[in-house]
C-alpha cells in the first residue's frame, strides 16, 4: 500500500514537471539560480596553456544589484575587492592602493585571465526578463532527461542574443549553456556539475567556462566551496568605503 | 694688426694648436651629427605619418582618443553634411574605429579593428588590396609587424569578435588579403583594417565614422558640428615629445665634448700668459694698453673656434654629406617601440642648426679664451719684463 502510494506520489510530481510551459521551466530556473541574498566562499581555477592558477574569493550578494567579492588567495591577488551596485563595478587592488570603475567595453574583458568576464559575472538578471524561450526538445544524458532550450534576445543590449540550454528536468538547472554571437557562431560554454541540496533548492557546486573560440581551452572552474542563500548582510558591505578596509 | 699678431702667434704654438683645434672640430662635428640625427628623425617620422596616416589632417568625433580605446565604443557617428561634402567629392575619407578581439593559431588578443574605404587614394596605404574579395569571410588587411606577432600569412582565417552598437557580441571568420610593409607602426601594431561598408555593417553603424581624413592644402570647414579638426601639427606632437624626451640623454654627452674642448683652450690660454710673461711685459711697454693685450690673447683663443669650424669642414665635411646622402644604417627595428624610424636614417643639417651650433661653440672657446686672459689686466709691466707672470 505505502509502495503504491509513493509511486502515485512519484508520478503525480514527476507528470507535474514533464506539462510545466517553458516559461515555468525558466522561472524556475531562476528561482534557483537567485535568492533574496548569498554569502559563499568560491575558487576560481584558470586553466591557461602552461599552468593552472586558483583564485579564491568570498563573496556577498543581495539580490542582482548588489555584489561584494574579496580575493583571499593567491597573496597576489589576495585583498583585491570587487563592488557591483546595478551596472556599475569597481575593482580596488592593494598594491596601488586605488579604486577603478571598470565600465565600457572593460566590463567585456576577462576577469583576472579567466574565461569569464566581469559581464558574465554581472549578468544575473532573470533570463524570464532577457529571453524569449523555445522548447526545442528532450534529450537523456548521463541517464538524466534535459530539456533543450533555445533562449532568444528580447531586450537590446545583451552580451550574448542567443543561448541554448540543456535544463536538467529534476534539478531545474541549465546544467550545459551555449552562448552564441549575433551571426550565431558559438562563443562560450558554461556547465555546471555537483549539483546539492542547499536549503531546499538544487544548486550546482562547480561552474566550468569555457572560450570556445581558443583553441585547446580548458576552460575556468568556478567552484562554491560555502554557499548560504536568504541571509542578512549590512547595507554597509556594499558601500565604495568597504573596498579599502 | 692684431689679428695678425694672434694669427702669427696661434700658427707658432703648432701642435697645442692642432690638438685643440681637432678637439673642438670633433664636438662641432658630434654635435651636428648628432642634432642632425634628431632632426632626421622627426622629419621622417612627419613624412611618413603625413604620407601614410594623416594626410592634410583630420575631423574627429569628439569623444575620440586613440591613445585610449575605451573611447572607441562612444566615438562614432553620422559625418557632419559640410564634412561628408568632402567625402562625396573624394577630397577626404572616413574611418570607422571599434575594439575587437582576435584569435590567430586559437590564441586570443586583443585588436583594433579599422573600416577604411579600399578605394581612398589619399594616404599611401594598399587599401586597394581589401576590393574584390568575396567568399564569405571579411578581407582583412595587416601590417608585417601585426602579421608577425600573430603568425598569419596571406590566405590565413582567423576569428574576430567584436561588440556592435548595442554593446552584443558578434564574431565572423576574417581572411588576411594582404600584409603591407609600413614604417608607421600606428598603421601596423595592434591593427586590423577591414573595408568601411563591412565594418559599418560589423558594428550596426551604418554610414558612421571615428574619424575622417582629409587632402593636404584643404581649409577647415565650416561647419563641422562638434567634431574636432586636428592639424598635422597636432597629429605628428606625440613624436616629436618622444624625440625630445630622448634629448638630454644626447646634450649631456654635447656638453661633456665642449667641456674637453673648452678644457684644451682653457689650459693652452693659461700657459701661455704663463709663459709669454716676458712678451706681454714688452707688448706693455711699447705702449700696448692692458686691455689690448688681453683682447690679443683673447682672439687667440677665439680663433681656435674658427679653425675648427674651418676643421669640421674639410675633415668631417666629407662624412656628414656621406650620411646626410646615404644615410645610417639603425641596427635595431624601432617600430616596436613606438617609434617611426627608418631602416637608415637620414640626418637633416638645417641652416638654423649649423648657426646655432656654430654660434654655441664660439661663444664657449671665447668664454674660456677670456677668462684667464682677464690676469693681464692685473699684471705690473716690469714684472712682467722680468718674466714674474702673475702677482
Amino acid at each position: 500500500m505505502i509502495i503504491r502510494l509513493s509511486l502515485l506520489l512519484f508520478t503525480l510530481l514527476f507528470g507535474q514537471k514533464s506539462q510545466m510551459t517553458v516559461e515555468q521551466i525558466i522561472s524556475a530556473m531562476d528561482k534557483n539560480l537567485n535568492a533574496k541574498s548569498r554569502i559563499m566562499k568560491s575558487k576560481m581555477i584558470v586553466h591557461g596553456r602552461r599552468s593552472t592558477r586558483t583564485i579564491e574569493s568570498r563573496n556577498w550578494v543581495i539580490g542582482i544589484d548588489q555584489a561584494f567579492t574579496e580575493y583571499l588567495s593567491p597573496p597576489r591577488e589576495a585583498g583585491t575587492k570587487m563592488l557591483k551596485l546595478d551596472d556599475k563595478l569597481w575593482t580596488y587592488s592593494p598594491q596601488t592602493d586605488r579604486v577603478i570603475q571598470i565600465s565600457g567595453h572593460m566590463l567585456r574583458q576577462s576577469v583576472m585571465g579567466s574565461d569569464m568576464s566581469y559581464n558574465d559575472m554581472m549578468e544575473d538578471k532573470p533570463l524570464q526578463d532577457l529571453y524569449k524561450a523555445t522548447l526545442e526538445g528532450s534529450i537523456t544524458i548521463n541517464g538524466r532527461k534535459h530539456w533543450i532550450i533555445y533562449l532568444e534576445a528580447k531586450v537590446k543590449g545583451l552580451s550574448y542574443p542567443m543561448r541554448r540550454a540543456w535544463v536538467d528536468t529534476e534539478y531545474l538547472l541549465p546544467m550545459k549553456e551555449e552562448l552564441y554571437a549575433k551571426s550565431g557562431k558559438l562563443l562560450k560554454t558554461a556547465t555546471m556539475a555537483d549539483v546539492k541540496r542547499i536549503q531546499g533548492r538544487w544548486f550546482p557546486s562547480r561552474f566550468i567556462y569555457k572560450d570556445k573560440l581558443k583553441r585547446n581551452s580548458k576552460g575556468t572552474e568556478w567552484v562554491i566551496e560555502e554557499i548560504s542563500f536568504d541571509m542578512n548582510i549590512s547595507e554597509s558591505r556594499f558601500s565604495k568605503a568597504m573596498l579599502r578596509k | 694688426m692684431l689679428i695678425r699678431i694672434a694669427l702669427k702667434n696661434l700658427l707658432g704654438a703648432r701642435l697645442r694648436t692642432i690638438l685643440n683645434v681637432f678637439v673642438t672640430s670633433f664636438s662641432f662635428f658630434i654635435i651636428l651629427l648628432m642634432s642632425g640625427m634628431y632632426d632626421g628623425m622627426l622629419q621622417h617620422a612627419k613624412n611618413v605619418t603625413i604620407d601614410t596616416e594623416i594626410a592634410g589632417g583630420a575631423y574627429w568625433h569628439p569623444n575620440y582618443d586613440p591613445l585610449d580605446p575605451m573611447s572607441f565604443e562612444d566615438a562614432h557617428a553620422i559625418i557632419p553634411n559640410e564634412i561628408k561634402l568632402l567625402v562625396d567629392q573624394k577630397k577626404a575619407f572616413p574611418v570607422l574605429v571599434s575594439q575587437a578581439s582576435i584569435y590567430p593559431g586559437g590564441r586570443i588578443m586583443p585588436a583594433i579593428l579599422k573600416g577604411i574605404p579600399p578605394d581612398q587614394n589619399i594616404v599611401n596605404m594598399p587599401t586597394q588590396s581589401l576590393n574584390g574579395f568575396n567568399d564569405g569571410t571579411i578581407p582583412v588587411l595587416i601590417g608585417k609587424g601585426m602579421a608577425r606577432n600573430t603568425k598569419l600569412k596571406v590566405g590565413d582565417s582567423f576569428t574576430i569578435r567584436w561588440l556592435d552598437v548595442n554593446q552584443t557580441y558578434d564574431a565572423n571568420e576574417g581572411t588576411v588579403v594582404y600584409i603591407m610593409d609600413t614604417e608607421n607602426f600606428k598603421l601596423d601594431m595592434g591593427h586590423i583594417w577591414v573595408p568601411l561598408d563591412i565594418a559599418q555593417s560589423m558594428l550596426a553603424m551604418e554610414e558612421q565614422a571615428t574619424y575622417v581624413t582629409y587632402k593636404t592644402g584643404l581649409k577647415e570647414v565650416n561647419n563641422k558640428g562638434d567634431w574636432i579638426i586636428r592639424d598635422v601639427n597636432y597629429l605628428v606632437q606625440d613624436m616629436e615629445a618622444i624625440i625630445e624626451a630622448d634629448k638630454p640623454g644626447a646634450q649631456i654627452m654635447f656638453m661633456i665634448l665642449l667641456a674637453l674642448a673648452a678644457m684644451g683652450i682653457f689650459n693652452a690660454q693659461v700657459l701661455s700668459i704663463f709663459r709669454r710673461g716676458k712678451e706681454i711685459g714688452t707688448l706693455m711697454a711699447l705702449g700696448m694698453t692692458r686691455l689690448r693685450v688681453v683682447m690679443l690673447f683673447t682672439l687667440e683663443g677665439g680663433l681656435n673656434a674658427v679653425f675648427s669650424a674651418t676643421a669640421t669642414l674639410i675633415i668631417f665635411g666629407p662624412v656628414l654629406l656621406y650620411f646626410g646622402v646615404n644615410g645610417i644604417p639603425l641596427p635595431l627595428d624601432y617600430t616596436e617601440m613606438g617609434l617611426i624610424m627608418a631602416k637608415r636614417l637620414i640626418p637633416v643639417y638645417s641652416i638654423g642648426l649649423i648657426l646655432s651650433t656654430t654660434i654655441l661653440v664660439s661663444i664657449i672657446v671665447l668664454i674660456v679664451s677670456y677668462m684667464p686672459s682677464r690676469k693681464i689686466s692685473h699684471m705690473k709691466p716690469t714684472d712682467a719684463l722680468r718674466g714674474k707672470a702673475i702677482a
